[in-house]
């Protein structure tokens, strides 16, 4: 039986993620900000067959916190080894570019906050020999920085980056860190997005993530055709990139 | 990807603005200011157009799929209105228990099940959908969380089971399951010539099977008039685990739309007259899995494709006990005569009971559903003879099957619908609840 943090647990990936794993009996501590929602998919995951779920609010950014929620977290659930980072915002690329403030705030969302939280739980896991799993959720945006959406992207890839360099460093501890890039998932987070082929429901982005956890890969695309997608963008020379509007 | 919002027939099309609502915070705060208000949308399974609101707002509640309490002793199940059936099923059956009532589809949310007051093979024995709903939970466009009840808000809770989401959005609910020991049914099959004897059938199988149905043939004539397979099963008893027969769920996909109707005469004779002699017995036995029992159709993702871009129409009626004979004898003449065939005929006779709801739409007597591909007028015409058919015997037609009735004759067919009107939330509506209420009668 897996012992699993979720940090973001109210994201709509978040929670098909902590279905799959309450439908097979596994402990769940979840957190958010809201305590409310929170507690209501608290519910449903017991509902669902979850042997142990508890919960914290957690407001991601507030770093200062982190310590005590984690500490409540590990004595909770007597420990954990299993964690999956899924807080983030799309914030707006065009407010972002007009104000320091809102792309700093974006940072801070989707890359600090999760780099703060990863370090504290990275040495927890090593210093207790719990060979366990790092899940994070990045982002296909964070292979190449465009210019419909690079602040995102800049921050998704400060988070790929440093969970590469975290993965050399534990991987003799045993512990394996998951790079999760999802493309475009129909969530209530895109629900102003128009949509087209290249989009994935949450469950099956789930359903990859823990396929993902079970066989410990290091780094996944999801679904597995972005894969190909952002090999090719990746492979487009600077010199032409920046003249594409992508 | 398939176009998400539009109902089941693809007919009539709507376009529309949305809204996701995850939490009751979502729900826009001044729906009665927006043109042809807000309609809450589950999964598109309503063949017509009481799922859509052309022009409008729907508010999609997909990812209100959380199950917020069970109690595994008295086997009432809270959750919201975004859960799919398929979902209960497959966490609950395990457990030993299923839905007390269920549709042809398992692919409807609970939301959907309220708001059509949806009915099943059982409803001889144990009524619609909202005979086994306890309470729901409800939010109106001016904010107000409403629990409504058999004790609270009774006849709002009346209005809602039904209510077509008209009368605000359903957040959750909370009905019975029933037990079962195992997800199987023992089922028979019974080749029958015809109508007369589909209700000798009927009537000596429902004191002792808990579901029947039967599939008609609509090629009948003559003295086979209404001939089909009548099919009639019972939850299988205990069997041991070990035992249980093979379910290998195979799912297939109509992948493409095809640029015209699949479904003509030469196609539906052959498929009928073959399904019609499928078995070479006269009756025959089988422990079936829930999924071929109830939703052979479910196998066949986007099935709806089949009849080309411009849809089809489904047509269910209830005709009550003492004309029901004959007013299904004209129908499927009508059809023989018309030229276009009904793909799928089911017939069943109704419990003897009042519905939970104020639109409900089952009542005594029996119901008979057809479909048929869109051609336009002449369809239209054939369907419109239909109601005359079914005003003048007194019976009444689906409103969530359907797409073309008139206002007039769904005045005649849901006289109660002025009080309806009452309960209708300001800021809600659909393209079926302006189609019926809003041309002068």
């Amino acid at each position: 039986m897996r012992k699993i943090l979720i940090i973001g647990a109210t994201s709509a990936i978040a929670q098909a993620v902590a279905h799959r794993y309450a439908q097979q009996g596994h402990a769940l501590f979840l957190t958010g900000r809201d305590p409310e929602r929170v507690a209501t998919i608290a519910a449903d995951l017991r509902v669902r067959g979850a042997v142990q779920v508890e919960s914290a609010t957690l407001d991601a950014n507030q770093i200062e916190t982190h310590q005590t929620v984690l500490d409540h977290a590990i004595t909770a659930m007597g420990s954990i080894d299993t964690v999956l980072i899924a807080h983030g915002v799309l914030n707006d690329q065009q407010t972002c570019q007009a104000s320091v403030e809102d792309t700093l705030d974006a940072f801070q969302t989707n890359a600090l906050s999760a780099i703060a939280l990863l370090t504290l739980l990275a040495n927890y896991m090593e210093h207790n020999a719990i060979k366990g799993t790092l899940a994070v959720i990045s982002s296909v945006a964070g292979d190449r920085g465009r210019q419909s959406n690079y602040v995102y992207g800049a921050a998704k890839a400060a988070k790929s980056t440093f969970l590469a360099g975290l993965r050399n460093r534990l991987h003799s501890a045993g512990i394996h860190v998951l790079t999760i890039k999802p493309g475009f998932v129909d969530t209530p987070m895109t629900a102003h997005l128009k949509k087209g082929l290249l989009w994935a429901q949450p469950d099956d982005v789930a359903a990859g993530i823990v396929k993902s956890i079970e066989k410990r890969r290091d780094c996944v695309y999801l679904p597995g055709f972005w894969w190909l997608i952002m090999t090719i963008i990746r492979a487009i020379p600077e010199s032409l990139f920046k003249r594409l509007t992508l | 990807m398939t176009q998400r919002y539009q109902s089941w027939g693809r007919y009539p099309k709507a376009s529309h603005q949305i809204q996701t609502i995850q939490w009751p915070e979502d729900l826009p705060n001044d729906l009665t200011k927006q043109i042809h208000g807000a309609l809450p949308f589950g999964n598109g399974r309503s063949y017509g157009d009481c799922c859509l609101n052309d022009g409008g707002l729907l508010l999609d509640g997909r990812f209100r799929n959380r199950l917020l309490a069970f109690d595994a002793h008295s086997g009432i199940l809270r959750c919201e209105a975004g859960v799919l059936l398929a979902d209960i099923l497959e966490l609950m059956t395990p457990r030993g228990w299923f839905p007390a009532v269920t549709p042809g589809t398992k692919l409807l949310t609970v939301g959907g099940a309220i708001a059509n007051d949806v009915h099943g093979k059982n409803h001889h024995r144990t009524g619609s959908f909202g005979d086994h709903v306890h309470r729901i939970g409800l939010l109106r466009s001016d904010g107000q969380q409403l629990i409504c009840s058999p004790d609270e808000n009774t006849d709002l809770f009346r209005a809602t089971i039904g209510g077509i989401g008209l009368t605000g959005y359903i957040l959750w609910a909370e009905f019975s399951l029933r037990p079962i020991s195992n997800p199987y049914f023992d089922m028979e099959t019974i080749r029958y010539g015809n109508v007369e004897d589909f209700f000798q059938l009927s009537s000596e199988s429902d004191q002792d099977y808990e579901y029947t149905l039967a599939w008609l043939d609509c090629q009948g004539r003559g003295k086979n008039l209404g001939r089909g397979l009548f099919m009639r099963g019972n939850h299988a008893p205990f069997i041991p685990q070990a035992q249980w027969p093979k379910h290998a769920s195979r799912q297939l996909n109509m992948p493409i739309d095809p640029p015209f109707t699949l479904i003509n005469g030469l196609t539906l004779k052959a498929f009928n007259t073959l399904y019609y002699y499928k078995q070479i017995r006269r009756s025959q036995c089988a422990c079936v899995h829930y999924d071929s029992f109830f939703y052979p159709l479910d196998a066949i993702d986007n099935w709806n494709r089949i009849y080309g871009p411009k849809g089809f129409f489904q047509y269910q009626c209830v005709l009550p006990q003492e004309s029901g004979q004959d007013g299904i004898k004209e129908i499927l003449k009508g059809i023989a005569r018309s030229g276009q065939g009904s793909f799928l005929g089911v017939l069943k006779v109704f419990g003897d009971r009042q519905s939970p709801g104020l639109l409900s739409f089952p009542r005594p007597g029996s119901t008979l559903a057809l479909d048929f591909p869109n051609r336009g007028k002449k369809t239209l015409t054939l369907l419109e003879r239909f109601d005359t058919i079914v005003r003048e015997a007194g019976g009444a037609v689906y409103i969530a099957k359907d797409a073309r009735m008139s206002p007039s004759s769904f005045r005649h067919f849901y006289p109660q619908w002025q009080t309806f009107k009452s309960f209708v939330d300001p800021g809600f509506s659909s393209s079926f609840w302006r189609r019926v209420t809003e041309e002068s009668s």
